[in-house]
């Protein structure tokens, strides 16, 4: 599965990209395993409430499903326009 | 295509003229820029705008489809860019054509509302202090419950 990273999440963690094998049902279960990949995994997504996430490029829930997804994307809320 | 995600700078007049002449029967152009200006504290000296390439460009083309559906748009324009802006440069323009005045006004808001939370850009403004990412405000999240 490859995870992607983005602005100040992706400068904490270090990579704007990894690619993991995963057993994760849910976006929260699979942030669980990545927070155990590294300090800076575990400080990054310390305060999930400050986070979004995307499966295969569309907005999700912490509660959506992953199983069999290609592309996951954390990262903070958007600041566009 | 009428999504443009874009690095280069543009002319947001001749996007204008060009997308008003392709609006046939259209009664209402209402159009919107936005440029780049200094809020940080401190000196801002540029911004720059990381984006996420192929899920901007889904994200946009869903809100200018969902636009143009609400609101009976005969056409919408929606061009942002991402990289580094100087100050004072047009970071983004929305377009929106409709037979009246008051669809055409109320798209444009709509996505405009849109695309600063739903869109995946991060803004980061480089000062003489230094680069902060820009904070999203609730505001801004808050705007979209009027629609």
């Amino acid at each position: 599965m490859d995870i992607r990273y983005f602005a100040w999440l992706r400068e904490r963690i270090g990579t704007g990209h990894e690619t993991i094998e995963s057993n994760a049902e849910t976006v929260a279960d699979l942030i669980e395993e990545l927070k155990a990949r590294s300090e800076s995994h575990a400080f990054a997504f310390s305060d999930i409430a400050s986070l979004r996430a995307a499966v295969d490029q569309e907005l999700v829930a912490f509660d959506a499903p992953v199983l069999g997804a290609k592309e996951v994307a954390f990262f903070p809320p958007m600041t566009g326009g | 295509m009428a999504v443009h995600v874009r690095e280069d700078a543009f002319d947001p007049g001749a996007e204008l003229n060009a997308f008003s002449e392709g609006a046939e029967g259209a009664g209402a152009i209402v159009s919107f820029t936005g440029i780049t200006r200094d809020v940080a504290e401190g000196d801002l000296a540029a911004m720059e705008i990381e984006h996420y390439p192929g899920m901007t460009e889904r994200a946009l083309t869903d809100i200018r489809a969902q636009a143009m559906e609400r609101f009976e748009l005969i056409d919408a324009l929606v061009i942002h860019r991402h990289g580094r802006l100087e100050l004072g440069e047009t970071i983004m323009m929305v377009a929106t054509a409709a037979p009246h005045r008051r669809n055409a006004f109320e798209a444009a808001d709509f996505l405009m509302d849109y695309l600063k939370s739903r869109a995946p850009f991060w803004k980061r403004e480089i000062t003489s202090r230094g680069a902060d990412w820009v904070a999203a405000k609730d505001e801004d999240e808050d705007a979209l419950n009027r629609w």
